[in-house]
């Protein structure tokens, strides 16, 4: 098991500075100058500052020598300085990141609970209008672009009912602390986490009532059966157990699209984090911004696959036994 | 393909799909003639609500522009950027897919670990920060929807060949003297499309929504009229004109549910349970 | 009063089945402590009568008439409440396939304790115990450790043991098994068919096995129902049944098995066709990632031989012993390790690309499985004629030559518009090896060309190849695990044993006075040689 890790944050290091190259490359594939490039809007027409750019970031050596400061930066989490904020990039990510982190951890908590269990539900009342009804909303949920439906909840659940707040992760100027302030957070939390997680609530209720159908035709379930075991032991302990597997897997497969959805929902929402500061980037051409994000939400996604990966080995024993 | 309608028409839910799509596709085909004049210019007063005036249905967003004239021409945008974006997809992932599984070893080492690393990359912020780099034309936004949309396909057809290429069938191909070319594209990928193809129908529905996505974040082609990009521009008068996001959102989940229905109504029609066994 | 009786059984399809019903009229008694066996080919009920016993019918199929009497209660009207608290502790069943029946996920000990708490029986301390004596009774080795290993670090055997083990936790009356030694290797499902008339003799529990196999009920059984068609065709006493059949179907069943009777040994040509010197393959997988070793398996080490003209060699031996390893090399789909393989004098074992398509046709094979050799979405025309059209023969004469095949293997010629799920498994594999004759190789490989089909088929298929191989004068090796087959075909034969050739030589004298132990054990396993015996007996009693 420890050696399958080890392997796994091997593989992580190198997909991270395979993201690097890659920021690099797109940095000097761009259209025009990477002076221009780097400056954004913010200096472009200056042509003092953007050489003052090319001599400090070394933009006149040769390129190899210049992947190599480049990654040699990144892995000081030097990620550049953005001209527009006039601060280095991985302090403004710093700064953002634990907002994100706490709204795409909830989303993707909350999808996998809520998911698995109407998928299971499904599954158990197969053909009944339980089943119609929860099928029908996963297709439904599915198909919803995620920022049109986190506008319409804003609009509903903060504009019309006033139920709950529909911007920001605070309240501004209340000044909350120790449990109000989690209280008052998590209110903010509820809309942008459930209208993130909607679209893979959907994934895992489909995933799970499949897989759980599929697993029930297995030869074990049989065995299990001519033990004379009750259904509902069988359908928990034999069962759900097995369905879970590729249901698993799959979140480890989504985790980057949860993370790339928080641009939108916290561009909706006014949430804090780095997802809308990626938006104010873009409006901006702020590039060294973007490809910091950029490479944070990857190293993200790498973290929650590492998760799964790891909650993968402790569910089955073939992979924690032989790997 | 008689058999496979049949079995098709038996999903009611891909029929209804069918219907929606096929509306979807006659708006984007009589958009020129119904709205000769560009979406983009300006016919009335702005904010006008729908219902209110002949000749504009679904009334005027803030800049005075019909509604009605975007989201026809909206729709062609969706599904030429789905539709051309898949084919791209497909075009990048089947041969890396078929290669990988056909030929193992080292290649497959290779050409997993490059798709391993795209699927890794959170796909839309890698789409984001390709359209904020290059220019936001329509064939780049198509072309940055293909680049984070082909993983899947290369997993599928590598699962698909992989399990393929030790079938007795194959190996007698290779044994009667064919070409390892002729074997992958004669016996080994007909046998994978039935998947594929059900995958392509569900990819085009992701591609609309990546493109209203992009859109909406003010990423799309600043010519064209989407419906991604009337939801981002009404954004910020949600609260006084609320039907002018509501009604483009419909459209996209409307066309995203049909090609989705579609997709499950090809998977029961392509891909049949096996036949129950009795012994 | 018999222990279980059942009345006039049937049980119906549901809608657009092949038939209405899978069981009609099915009537027999169990009584304590007896074997009886239900014998049939697939799709003749003998399953599902089993399922009904249990109430484990699948979806869709119902019992329709009829009734299942036990310790004077009709299962079919008892509520699921009452049949779930019978499973496991009256009537228990063990099944086909040992590598799927148990949980992946869950240690084999717990499985077994499962079944004690499913009946709210002992402490969990107890049924650990219990379940210690029963994996020690089923005869597993070391059953401390087994009882916290998974069910993947166990062999085949090892898990139908362990399945065993379960269904007789509680000492049922009645133990149903469901083919549970087809998918076994024969020396393993010899010591299956021990194990289970040992725990009977032991606990008096009565046996109900299903099987395809004829040789298996000449070993087990007290009586013997034969079923066809979902309807019992033939009932008695074993002796009767095997000796004295009286009804037609019963008859070619039993004339199907191949018995152990060697094919006339020909004199060698004096050049061989096919030479093999030396020949070694050994697979290397990476299991773990980085840190660990690669596991390193011998398959095949050293095999040497020569193939004449018109001859056939069988290659026999159990799963992993390399066999179909070696077929494999020898027509190129594997690359060997080292070592030659010489086809009218030129070494095929090295060459690569076009020069070995060049010389791919000289060397066919026929596959085992008639479902997946055949591309389901070519006509059988286009896969009769693809092969000759690579090698540059024109559409048309290719089309005629492949009507000539067809012919030839027993087929009408207007197959060739048709697609492979038209026909049944039999004549799918007439197809196969029409196939492998369409190049006119100078040697056909057959790997375990028979196996995948019902008895009466294969005998079939085997007279035709034997019949093709007089015809045309084909060069052949025979790959099988059934040496009851090798024998009826081969002139000499290879046994294989963990990559190596253990013995090799004409068949009289492997299979007829084998000189080493494994070959021995390897026919001390054949089930229903004491039938054989009982048969010669009886035809020296007629002369």
């Amino acid at each position: 098991m420890l050696g399958f890790i080890a392997a796994r944050l091997v593989k992580a290091v190198f997909i991270l500075l395979a993201i690097l190259v890659l920021n690099f490359v797109l940095i000097h594939a761009a259209p025009g100058d990477p002076a221009a490039v780097m400056a954004g809007e913010a200096g472009a027409a200056d042509e003092k500052f953007l050489q003052d750019l090319r001599e400090r970031f070394g933009l006149d050596q040769p390129f190899t020598v210049q992947l190599w400061n480049y990654m040699k930066g990144a892995i000081q989490l030097d990620l550049g300085f953005s001209y527009r904020q006039q601060m280095p990039v991985a302090e403004l990510i710093w700064d953002r990141l634990p907002a994100t982190l706490l709204l795409t951890a909830t989303a993707f908590v909350i999808s996998i609970v809520i998911g698995v269990a109407a998928g299971v539900l499904a599954a158990q009342t197969q053909g009944t209008w339980w089943d119609t009804l929860i099928s029908s909303l996963a297709l439904l949920f599915y198909a919803t672009p995620l920022f049109w439906v986190a506008l319409m909840a804003s609009l509903l659940f903060s504009v019309v009912l006033g139920w709950l707040p529909g911007f920001g992760y605070q309240t501004i100027g209340a000044n909350y602390t120790g449990i109000d302030r989690v209280l008052d957070i998590g209110k903010h939390l509820i809309l942008p986490a459930t209208t993130l997680g909607l679209f893979f609530t959907a994934i895992y209720m489909r995933m799970t009532r499949a897989s759980m159908l599929e697993v029930s035709r297995l030869d074990f379930v049989k065995t299990a059966r001519a033990k004379g075991l009750r259904n509902s032991v069988i359908q928990r302990r034999h069962v759900l157990r097995n369905a879970l597997l590729p249901v698993i897997t799959l979140a480890g497969l989504q985790a980057g699209q949860i993370v790339g959805g928080a641009v939108l929902t916290e561009t909706v929402f006014a949430w804090p984090g780095i997802g809308r500061l990626m938006f104010e980037a873009i409006s901006q051409r702020d590039y060294n911004v973007i490809l910091g994000v950029f490479f944070i939400s990857a190293a993200m996604v790498l973290l929650f696959n590492l998760i799964t990966d790891i909650l993968y080995g402790i569910v089955d024993p073939r992979i924690r036994l032989t790997k | 393909m008689r058999a496979f309608w049949s079995r098709f028409r038996q999903n009611r839910g891909a029929v209804i799909g069918l219907i929606i799509l096929a509306i979807v596709i006659i708006c984007a085909i009589a958009a020129p003639f119904l709205f000769p004049r560009s979406p983009w210019s300006m016919v009335q007063r702005p904010f006008l609500p729908p219902f209110e005036m002949d000749g504009l249905p679904l009334g005027t967003d803030a800049l005075g522009r019909d509604v009605l004239s975007g989201l026809f021409h909206g729709a062609r945008v969706s599904l030429l950027v789905g539709l051309v974006s898949t084919v791209v997809a497909l075009a990048i992932g089947i041969p890396i897919g078929a290669l990988a599984g056909y030929y193992g070893g080292l290649v497959d080492d290779a050409l997993m670990r490059f798709t391993e690393f795209f699927q890794t990359i959170p796909s839309f912020a890698l789409a984001i920060v390709l359209l904020a780099i290059f220019q936001p034309t329509l064939a780049y936004v198509i072309l940055a929807i293909a680049i984070v949309s082909w993983p899947p396909v290369a997993r599928l057809v590598r699962g698909e060949v992989l399990s393929l290429r030790n079938r007795e069938f194959v190996e007698a191909a290779t044994l009667s003297g064919q070409s390892n070319l002729r074997i992958i594209l004669r016996q080994v990928l007909p046998n994978a499309l039935p998947p594929i193809i059900v995958l392509a129908s569900l990819m085009v529905a992701t591609a609309i929504l990546l493109e209203s996505s992009l859109s909406f974040l003010g990423l799309g082609d600043p010519n064209v009229m989407s419906w991604g990009y009337m939801i981002g521009a009404a954004r910020t008068v949600l609260r006084t004109a609320w039907w002018l996001s509501f009604i483009p959102g419909i459209a996209i989940l409307l066309t995203v549910l049909a090609l989705n229905l579609i997709g499950e109504g090809l998977n029961d029609a392509l891909n049949p349970r096996l036949r129950k066994r009795t012994s | 009063m018999s222990l279980l009786a059942i009345d006039n059984l049937s049980i119906a399809l549901p809608k657009g089945a092949d038939r209405e019903l899978a069981v009609k009229d099915v009537s027999f008694t169990l009584d304590k402590g007896e074997v009886l066996c239900i014998v049939g080919e697939s799709g003749s009920g003998k399953s599902m009568s089993a399922n009904a016993l249990m109430g484990l019918l699948p979806e869709g199929v119902t019992p329709s008439a009829g009734s299942i009497h036990f310790e004077n209660r009709d299962l079919l009207t008892l509520s699921d409440d009452e049949m779930m608290s019978l499973r496991g502790k009256d009537i228990s069943m063990i099944f086909q396939e040992p590598l799927s029946a148990l949980n992946p996920l869950m240690r084999v000990g717990d499985q077994i304790a499962e079944v004690f708490e499913a009946h709210d029986l002992l402490t969990p301390t107890e049924r650990r115990k219990r379940a210690l004596e029963l994996l020690h009774e089923v005869g597993l080795p070391d059953p401390d450790t087994t009882i916290r290993a998974y069910p993947f670090q166990l062999s085949g055997g090892q898990r139908q043991r362990v399945v065993i083990a379960m269904a007789l936790a509680l000492e049922p009356k009645i133990l149903i098994a469901d083919e549970p030694t087809t998918a076994l290797d024969v020396t393993t499902q010899a010591q299956i068919l021990d194990l289970i008339e040992d725990l009977r003799m032991r606990h008096g529990m009565a046996v109900l096995f299903i099987t395809h196999d004829f040789g298996v009920v000449a070993d087990i059984a007290d009586r013997v129902i034969v079923m066809q068609h979902g309807e019992v065709v033939e009932a008695g006493e074993a002796e009767t049944v095997l000796l004295n059949p009286t009804h037609a179907y019963t008859r070619a069943l039993l004339d199907a098995i191949p018995g152990l009777s060697f094919r006339e040994t020909m004199q060698p040509a004096n050049t061989p066709i096919l030479s093999v010197r030396d020949l070694s393959m050994t697979f290397t997988s990476r299991t773990g990632g980085f840190f660990r070793k690669p596991r390193v398996v011998k398959a095949v080490q050293d095999a040497s031989f020569d193939l004449y003209k018109g001859e056939t060699i069988g290659i026999v031996g159990e799963s992993g012993s390399g066999k179909s390893t070696l077929g494999r090399c020898l027509v190129r789909l594997l690359n060997p390790e080292k070592g030659v393989v010489e086809i009218g004098g030129k070494d095929i074992s090295k060459i690569n690309g076009s020069a070995l398509r060049q010389h791919r046709r000289r060397i066919q094979m026929v596959f085992q499985d008639p479902y997946s050799s055949l591309n389901p979405r070519s006509r059988i025309g286009t896969i009769l004629t693809e092969g000759l059209i690579a090698y540059g023969t024109d559409k048309i004469t290719a089309r005629e030559k492949a009507q000539e095949l067809l012919t030839l293997v027993g087929l009408d010629p207007s197959a060739m518009k048709r697609f492979p799920h038209e026909f049944s498994g039999g004549q799918r594999q007439r197809v196969g090896i029409a196939r492998a004759l369409a190049l006119e190789p100078e040697v056909v490989i057959a790997d375990e060309a028979v196996s995948a089909l019902d008895v009466s088929i294969q005998a079939q298929v085997l007279d035709l190849l034997a019949d093709l191989r007089d015809r045309l004068n084909l060069s052949m090796i025979f790959i099988t695990h059934d040496l009851r087959v090798a024998a009826q075909v081969c002139d000499r034969i290879i046994v294989m044993q963990q990559g190596k050739m253990v013995e090799f030589g004409p068949s009289s004298q492997v299979l007829g006075s084998p000189q080493t132990e494994y070959t021995k054990s390897l026919l001390d396993a054949i089930p229903g040689k004491a039938h054989e015996q009982a048969l010669a007996a009886q035809r020296e009693l007629r002369q």
